[in-house]
């Protein structure tokens, strides 16, 4: 049985769909990437599946004993004000709230995971830090860090990559894979197109057209093709514009 | 200088003036516990509109004569805070308004009720007390003085054993709710307390000065603090000091309570600004 399971699902606001037909299932180990243009309703599909939103129709079934709260969510825009005074410690542990129950505070072992989850982020070294205070590729990455304590099982990410330069985004491509490797699955939103076919083992596209299958069918596909070049040459056109 | 401190010492060998002494630190402590709250999310709106309903209620409560009046202001506040959240949270009506025109109806209310039946002779100083705190901390009747404890003790207790969730939703309502947070309910929780903190800041500075009571030592806290664990520790620990500073000041040189504590906080927030920038810029 897949982790998580979608037939024919609708996602919107006040009952109005934004995208729809949406059919797809996402089993342990996979590494999903949903693309699609400007305001296709990734960002809203990603928000029902947390269940932060109901869904307009159809269904959402989680299995293989994932539960709705074990699931690693990375924000696309969090709505973290510029000057909350809050450390990066402090943010990485509340990824722990979920385990933690009703208990009032963090256990050594809550601690001890937010300690390696900072390490292997490389954050460690920020962790007294003052959150907004960090540059966005470092937010990133904390907020990474805060997901990861969430979960052992998926993680669901909104444009990780978004304004982040090259390098920032390759070494952030790699940390994620590495976390794939190690057995988490992946869901993540990108408009980086190239990036998501090297990576991805499944691509959702959500549009006029809905496509999800594996990567080499998504590059053959009708949809996946005309989207790979068009992006392209907009990314081209974006460069000589830069 | 000699004849003010001759003056403290003397003072406090009263009991109420020492009942006003616990009292004042104790609401110190609990305004100053979800200041950082307040300042980083819309709450700061609801206390300021809150506090004005408590003025309301308070003149309701003067009229009808009753002894204790925080058996009638309390509840009243509260449910309004229920009802201001629930309002704020329908994103398709402004919360905002909804506070507004609570607050505004509720002074305009509660002046109206204290001109039409005056309590006492002097309504304009009746009005300014409520709304400036004047006098009455050095009124406490021992019940009074129990009453703030015990709610005290809650408020402090609710907020050490939600700290954590308070952060969370505090920081990022999303994620918090993406882990299983009911965060409709901590915001109840908040608006709760807040209304209780009110009520209980009412008898200390008056209902228009209680938001400097919350902000002030939360924001200055901020300008030297980056956690948000240090910046509750010491805005709980500037405010107690404004409180204390404050009331034996203005018991030696015989200056309204209330203002005398806001003005304490204003010049602790200077000081904190100052270090802050001078010391503590990349802490
Ligand atoms: N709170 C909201 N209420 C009503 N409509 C909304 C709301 N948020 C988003 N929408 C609409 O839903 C549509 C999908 O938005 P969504 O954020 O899911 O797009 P997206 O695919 O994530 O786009 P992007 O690539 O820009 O992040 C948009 O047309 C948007 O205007
Ligand atoms: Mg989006």
């Amino acid at each position: 049985m897949a982790l998580i399971t979608c037939k024919d699902l609708a996602v919107g606001y006040d009952g109005e769909a934004v995208a729809a037909g949406l059919t797809f299932s996402v089993s342990a180990g996979d590494y999903l990437c949903i693309v699609g243009e400007n305001g296709s309703g990734k960002s809203t599909l990603i928000r029902t599946l947390l269940h932060l939103q109901q869904p307009v129709s159809g269904e959402i079934t989680l299995g293989d004993g994932l539960a709705p709260t074990e699931i690693g969510y990375l924000p696309q825009q969090s709505s973290i004000q510029k000057d909350f005074p809050a450390s990066v410690r402090e943010i990485v542990l509340s990824g722990c709230q979920g385990r933690k129950g009703i208990r009032p505070f963090y256990n050594a072992a809550e601690r001890e995971l937010a300690n390696q989850t900072m390490e292997k982020l490389g954050i460690l070294q920020f962790s007294k830090r003052c959150f907004p205070e960090l540059s966005g590729g470092q937010q990133q990455r904390v907020l990474l860090a805060r997901a990861l304590c969430a979960t052992r099982k998926v993680l669901l990410m909104d444009e990780p990559t978004a304004g982040l330069d090259p390098k920032v985004t390759a070494d952030l491509y790699s940390l994620i894979d590495g976390l794939h490797r190690e057995g988490i699955t992946i869901i993540m939103i990108s408009h980086d197109i190239a990036a998501a076919v090297r990576y991805a083992s499944h691509i959702l596209h959500i549009g006029r057209t809905v496509f999800f299958g594996t990567t080499e069918r998504y590059r053959v596909s009708g949809v996946g093709r005309s989207f790979l070049v068009q992006e392209q040459a907009s990314g081209s056109a974006e460069d000589d514009n830069g | 200088m000699a004849e003010g401190f001759a003056r403290i010492f003397q003072y406090l060998q009263y009991p109420f003036v020492r009942y006003a002494m616990i009292v004042g630190i104790l609401i110190a402590l609990c305004s100053s516990l979800l200041g950082v709250t307040l300042v980083l999310k819309r709450f700061s709106f609801i206390g300021d509109g809150l506090s004005h309903v408590a003025f309301g209620a308070m003149a309701v409560a003067s009229v009808l004569k009753m002894t204790n009046q925080t058996i009638l202001v309390l509840p009243v506040t509260v449910i309004c805070a229920v009802l201001l959240l629930r309002s704020g949270q329908n994103a398709r009506i402004k919360g905002d308004a909804a506070i507004a025109m609570i607050s505004v109806g509720a002074l305009a209310f509660g002046y109206l009720l204290m001109n039409v039946w005056p309590v006492s002779s002097n309504i304009s100083g009746d009005v300014c007390s409520t709304l400036f705190g004047s006098t009455s901390i050095l009124t406490l009747q021992l019940s009074d003085v129990w009453l703030c404890v015990i709610l005290s003790v809650i408020v402090v207790f609710l907020f050490l054993f939600f700290y954590n969730r308070i952060f969370d939703v505090t920081f990022d309502e999303n994620f918090a709710r993406s882990t299983g947070t009911r965060v409709e309910r901590y915001h109840l929780l908040i608006a709760v307390i807040i209304a209780v903190i009110i009520v209980l800041a009412m008898n200390l500075v008056g209902s228009l000065l209680i938001s400097a009571l919350v902000i002030f030592p939360a924001l200055s806290a901020m300008r030297i603090f980056h956690s948000f664990k240090s910046v509750t520790v010491c805005s709980a620990v500037l405010s107690v000091t404004g409180a204390l500073i404050g009331l034996l000041f203005s018991i030696a040189a015989a200056t309204p309570v209330g203002s005398t504590i806001v003005a304490v906080d204003v010049l602790i927030f200077a000081v904190c600004t100052i270090l802050g920038s001078v010391f503590f810029r990349h802490a």
